[in-house]
């Protein structure tokens, strides 16, 4: 038996009001891929992973999240399935009204089955994974910087320890330590726990040292899916325009450094 | 797969604590007691060896379950998988702290008394400088009529005033049927049937038609601004009308006010009409007091002048409850929590103050249109 693979979506199609998003749009995720999503703008990047996730149900098609659809399955299926992935969202998305520290053990607290003394180990641990000190974590969402904001999110989707992390934009907004330190942060947690992720990202950086797999999104269809060396092989003229300057602005950091 | 939990003697007489399967959330989630208390059993014979090898999935849970069996450090000789030390390492690393507790102030509820005062002060203050900026904004639009908001007012009124005209007729028209329906009867037995236009002309017209109609539009439009604009303020968009030049206070308060000073007398005639059009109703049915009668005798009854009072005190209502209701909106922080506190708080003071000012202006006219 083939094994089951953590995202399917199959003959995707997605619309907002009239306008259709995604056409016949086909992506697998399987176990341990760190899947690097990328598109234009307005090319439904968030749309997917809100579609993939079951945030939004599809036009047409079918997904399948750890082989259960999430919109129709049955209630505990579904909350299996959601329970097994940690979203982190473009803005964060913390819950205003609680704390950081709040905010990283409400997914625990709602299992009601961990005490209180190991739900306070997980959450300092969440929060000196994303190197959040402990002097942050009484404090509420409106007074962090935006940077901050979206490492609480990040322990927030890694609270429940997640097979799957769907992130969307992780880096944008995070200052290149930071983000070389999310990368590694990633990195490390895939090798720990066989972590799959999907992630929509626009940084070269990212998905270069971590991506093992790229999707382009373009036309409402993935055009290009694979290694990074071979989707850069891609005729597809998207392929090429951002590659092309993301090659470029790669390079010239290199070229300083030899100075 | 399941997680394990063994005590084994193997060869050479080495007594073993073998610990296999998953030792994750998912896995542990339905039995931590049990997993706890075996861990800490075996835990308390130091003489044991800690053999981990035989877990495949390891994740933070676990591992701080076992580390905090092993008394919150690594316990000699146990056998690890190279791939799990990361996770137990990234635990050894986590700061042991206590976490802060804040201390209970004997003095706490006088600080809160003091705290409430100096808010109440805030309010006050801040007030006065939204109305000062206003009227700067007044004089500016007076002295450019083009730079006033147009658009937004004309918005505000036909919000405000022109979707709130079905559910203040239907309110007017209910509460008019039940003040001549219950008057009726006590007029009945002193004869006094005809008086009946009298008390409902000056009693609707004079104070239940204004105060009606404030109290549904703080609750219908108040309430509104104070949403719209403490979103704003979450959403920085206000902010961000500052930076493009545009005066928030010009662009989104003036217009409010205004419009509803404009909105609120209309909708309070409109709402009069449908009392006086329900206490006809009602007085035809108990006291057969034909409409005719009634709308002939009303001029009589109520003085011209009292239509007026109406007007200028919904209009002043409607004021107030567009400046509450914005002044608010304006102070709440950018979270979920404080936009829903300053609604509640705009609508409670908005119908505050208009019973208060209701009562003002009964005192201050209380020798007109009599």
């Amino acid at each position: 038996m083939a094994v089951t693979p953590i995202i399917e979506a199959r003959d995707l199609w997605t619309r907002r009001g009239k306008q259709t998003i995604h056409r016949d749009l086909q992506l697998t995720v399987n176990k341990g891929d760190i899947v690097g999503l990328v598109g234009g703008s307005g090319s439904g990047k968030t749309t997917l992973l809100r579609a993939v996730v079951g945030l939004d149900a599809p036009a047409k098609g079918q997904v399948r999240l750890f082989g259960v659809d999430p919109i129709r399955a049955s209630r505990p299926e579904r909350l299996d399935a959601r329970r097994r992935m940690g979203m982190l969202f473009q803005s964060g998305a913390l819950f205003s009204a609680l704390n950081v520290f709040d905010n990283v053990a409400l997914p625990l607290r709602e299992l009601r089955s961990v005490d209180e003394a190991l739900i306070r180990d997980l959450v300092m641990l969440k929060l000196s994974l994303v190197e959040i000190e402990a002097e942050h974590v009484t404090k509420m969402p409106a007074e962090l910087s935006g940077g901050m904001v979206k490492r609480v999110a990040l322990a927030r989707a890694l609270a429940l320890d997640p097979e799957l992390l769907v992130l969307d934009e992780p880096t944008a907004g995070l200052d290149p330590d930071r983000s070389r330190s999310f990368v590694s942060l990633i990195q490390s947690l895939s090798q720990e726990y066989a972590l799959t992720v999907l992630m929509v990202t626009h940084d070269v950086d990212t998905l270069t040292t971590l991506a093992t797999r790229v999707a382009v999104l373009a036309e409402g269809r993935i055009v290009a899916d694979g290694s990074l060396d071979e989707v850069m092989r891609n005729e597809h003229p998207f392929v090429q325009s951002f590659f092309g300057q993301a090659v470029q602005a790669q390079a010239v950091p290199l070229l300083h450094s030899r100075h | 797969m399941v997680t394990s939990l063994q005590l084994q003697t193997r060869e050479g007489g080495e007594r073993v604590v073998a610990l296999g399967g998953d030792w994750t959330l998912a896995s542990l989630r339905n039995n931590f007691a049990k997993i706890t208390k075996g861990l800490g059993t075996a835990a308390k014979d130091a003489s044991l060896v800690w053999d981990l090898r035989a877990i495949d999935t390891l994740d933070s849970t676990g591992a701080l379950l076992i580390w905090r069996a092993w008394g919150n450090q690594r316990r000699a000789g146990a056998l690890v998988r190279p791939e799990h030390e990361a996770v137990l390492r990234r635990i050894a690393a986590l700061p042991r702290h206590s976490p802060a507790r804040r201390q209970a102030n004997l003095l706490s509820p006088v600080i809160a008394l003091g705290q409430k005062e100096f808010q109440l002060a805030g309010h006050a203050r801040g007030m006065l400088g939204l109305l000062g900026t206003l009227v700067l904004d007044m004089i500016r639009g007076i002295l450019h009529p083009h730079d006033l908001p147009w658009r937004e007012i004309s918005a505000t009124v036909y919000k405000a005033g022109a979707q709130a005209m079905p559910v203040t007729a239907l309110v007017g028209f209910l509460i008019g049927v039940v003040l001549s329906y219950l008057s009726a009867n006590t007029l009945k037995t002193y004869g006094a049937d005809l008086y009946i236009v009298d008390l409902l002309g000056i009693s609707i017209v004079r104070e239940l038609g204004p105060l009606l109609v404030a109290i549904l539009i703080a609750g219908r439009s108040g309430s509104a601004m104070t949403a719209q604009i403490g979103v704003m303020r979450v959403t920085e968009e206000i902010d961000a009308m500052a930076t493009i030049g545009i005066s928030p206070s010009m662009r989104l308060v003036l217009p409010k006010i205004i419009g509803l000073a404009i909105a609120t007398p209309l909708v309070s005639i409109w709402a009069i009409a449908a009392a006086l059009a329900g206490g006809a109703v009602a007085a035809q049915v108990q006291l057969n007091i034909s409409f005719l009668y009634f709308f002939q005798a009303l001029p009589a009854a109520v003085a011209a002048d009292n239509i007026w009072i109406a007007s200028v005190k919904a209009l002043c209502f409607g004021a107030v409850i567009a400046l509450i209701a914005c002044h608010f909106g304006l102070r709440a922080l950018p979270n979920t929590e404080s936009v829903s506190r300053a609604i509640t708080n705009a609508v409670v003071s908005a119908i505050t103050l208009v019973i208060v000012l209701d009562a003002i202006f009964a005192i201050l006219f209380r020798s007109i249109g009599f």
